[in-house]
């Protein structure tokens, strides 16, 4: 998946081009293709830093700072990821990106039946705010943000996160956190779900409204288009669900009598780099570019620095190959000059062993190593939106914000995302899309190096790389120090702050102060998802055929 | 098992990884390979595995794990297959499988194990011959 369809003569010149999206490619781009799409100087592009900001968010661009780098990080216990953290920032890194375990991404605890054999295996543990004092000791709060990778109780991570902050003397008005906190994307893609739609989307609502009221400097939704192109989405259909899932949470806040013009500007979007570079780069400036005139347009919003496209494009999962796998670290760089000729403010890459494991140390380095080439050895810092004013990628600009437009539209003809997702119809449709590609890429209508059909290279897994293991002891002493907590805390305080979160989540009340005196009491992730689980009842998936 | 009856394939998402396109693009290659297909959604019990092939008949259960769990949880399936006296399903399973896990799964008595990678033909022609 992530290629485009070519054609070719009897001499292998290629004849058609037509990319994921459905835009087909000239051989030969000019000026008169500019003049037949409308192209307008001021229109469409403004100068860097200006409305519409298809050029890039700020007048200067990589030239004033260069892009933040998150690579995900987290796995095993607390005191693991912890130093982890801090060799990623020793590093560079400037900023933290949160993996979680799926026991605490599904609300239970280290010790639950569900947990066996998965405690700490894709990320890190987190049963309470102990464990999270481990985490983030040592680490400049004020200074590094966490993107916290975290959804169907992402109001929790938030809640524990200030909680956190607090014991360690930071004011919650001077942390910045970004949770992952999409949950209409996890039913479509990821599958970290746990509540009913409803039930999920008045959660993100509430964790919108608190960061409105309470945390200046966080960052309560980042939007995945990532996901969803994951699940087979072409890349117009990544941005255009994205949009069209952040209408809904808009929505939903917008009921509580708050202005969009309070929320949207700490909205941040995770888009994904893996494919075709041009049609990348044309689909991350027609979406700077149609959110901007989105939120103007339909929503009011006048202040500039409101209307930004805030985000990381990064990852690149679907594009690399089990095959032949060093091939991965070729091609995460290519995916990353895609990022950084759009003007990525944020970026992250999948490393080249991701499609065995959690990157090992060594890979991780690589990625950020690969981010940094591009920054500081071959030149991307030199001049702003370097392709801007390309025949070539302004029409394709505007074809792809066509593109968008026209996927948004089907949407909404349909009532708009929560039913359509409520439904099953979105995910339907993107899985029979991934089974094309997939039946594509094995026929070998689509390229991908490495995945020759009948190629004797291609015995999976035939290259053994360095592993990441999994080590058993996670699950014990993650167990351990919870039968610890569990005789040491205040017993009384647990049980009163998760009865008057039980009310609030059944009254309709904002359950983020609540979840944050549950924290603070050393309530469990499990004992407080328990209580929405009990209140909101579990999502039914709907049928897949 | 009679040859000329439709395979019937119980597709199956254990434990909490959410990861379920691989799961939904076998399941459509094998149902255009005229088998029958049944998806069991996710975040599914070993439990709850065992009732629907029960329920639904069926001769084969695909399993898909992406966690890297694939070891522990294989191993606890067939276990309780065999209490069930349903150790005549064959179990195969597909996902994030290093190669060096493969012949342990197999000695467990995995019948099949599809690596990410593996190629739609290669996977229905493994659960084809499972019944020759």
């Amino acid at each position: 998946m992530g290629v485009a369809k070519y054609t070719k003569d009897e001499k292998g010149a290629i004849k058609t081009v037509t990319y994921q999206s459905g835009i087909k490619v000239k051989p030969v781009y000019g000026p008169e293709d500019l003049e037949k799409a409308g192209f307008d100087y001021d229109k469409d592009l403004g100068a860097p830093g200006e409305y519409p900001f298809t050029r890039s968010l700020h007048p200067q661009s990589y030239r004033s700072r260069a892009w933040t780098t998150r690579q995900y990080t987290g796995f095993g216990t607390p005191a693991e990821t912890n130093e982890r953290f801090k060799l990623m920032i020793a590093n560079g890194q400037n900023g933290l990106n949160v993996a979680f375990d799926l026991p605490t991404q599904m609300g239970y605890d280290s010790d639950h039946p569900l947990a066996q054999g998965e405690v700490g295996r894709v990320g890190m543990a987190v049963d309470s705010l102990k464990d999270f004092e481990t985490a983030f000791a040592g680490i400049p709060l004020d200074r590094i943000g966490s993107g916290l990778t975290i959804n169907a109780v992402a109001t929790i991570m938030m809640a524990m996160y200030q909680a956190m902050a607090e014991k360690f003397g930071y004011s919650k008005t001077r942390i910045s956190t970004t949770p992952q906190n999409d949950i209409l994307k996890e039913m479509i893609g990821r599958g970290a779900w746990i509540f009913p739609v409803e039930h999920g989307v008045r959660l993100v609502g509430d964790s919108i409204e608190y960061a409105v009221k309470e945390l200046p400097r966080s960052n309560p939704v980042s939007l995945c288009g990532y996901h969803i192109r994951e699940s087979g989405a072409t890349p117009a259909q990544e941005i255009a669900y994205a949009f069209e899932i952040a209408k809904a949470y808009i929505d939903n806040v917008v009921q509580r009598g708050i202005n969009p013009s309070e929320f949207v500007g700490r909205f941040s979007f995770n888009f994904n780099v893996y494919g075709n570079m041009w049609e990348q780069i044309a689909k991350f400036r027609a979406a700077r570019k149609l959110w901007a005139k989105m939120l103007k347009n339909e929503y009011g919003v006048t202040d500039k620095k409101k209307l930004f496209l805030r985000g990381l494009f990064g990852g690149g999962g679907s594009g690399l190959t089990k095959e032949q796998p060093e091939n991965n670290i070729m091609r995460g760089a290519y995916y990353a000059l895609g990022a950084a000729l759009s003007g990525a403010q944020t970026t992250a890459l999948c490393s080249f062993d991701e499609a065995y494991t959690i990157p090992t140390p060594r890979s991780a380095l690589l990625s950020l190593h690969t981010l940094e080439i591009l920054m500081d050895e071959v030149g991307l810092r030199d001049t702003v939106d370097p392709l801007a004013g390309s025949y070539f990628i302004e029409t394709l600009t505007l074809e792809m914000e066509e593109k968008i437009l026209e996927e948004m539209k089907e949407v909404e003809d349909l009532g708009g995302m929560v039913g359509c997702i409520a439904s099953g119809l979105i995910q339907r449709k993107l899985s029979g899309q991934a089974y094309e590609f997939e039946k594509g890429l094995q026929s070998g209508e689509y390229k991908k190096v490495g995945l020759d059909p009948g190629s004797k290279d291609n015995d999976p897994g035939a290259t053994n790389v360095e592993l990441h293991e999994y080590n058993d002891k996670w699950a014990q002493i993650s167990k351990a120090n919870l039968k610890e907590l569990k005789r040491t805390r205040n017993d009384k305080e647990v049980a009163s702050t998760l009865k008057a979160l039980e009310n609030a989540a059944r009254f309709d009340e904002n359950v983020m102060p609540y979840l944050v005196k549950c924290c603070h009491a050393y309530a469990t992730v499990g004992e407080m998802a328990g209580v929405f689980r009990q209140t909101f009842g579990e999502w039914k998936e709907p049928d897949f055929y | 098992m009679e040859t000329k009856n439709k395979i019937r394939v119980l597709i199956a998402k254990p434990g909490l990884d959410g990861h379920d396109k691989g799961a939904k693009i076998v399941a459509l290659a094998l149902r255009d390979a005229g088998m029958e297909v049944i998806y069991s959604g996710l975040h599914q019990t070993l439990d709850q595995i065992i009732q629907t092939a029960i329920q639904e008949a069926v001769d084969v259960i695909g399993l898909s794990i992406m966690s890297g769990a694939h070891l522990p949880i294989s191993e606890k399936l067939i276990s309780m297959m065999k209490e069930k006296g349903i150790d005549d399903i064959r179990l195969t399973v597909g996902g994030v499988i290093p190669h060096q896990d493969i012949p342990g799964l197999k000695k467990m008595g995995v019948a099949k194990v599809f690596p990410g990678g593996t190629s739609f033909d290669d996977i229905i022609s493994g659960m084809n011959s499972l019944f020759e």
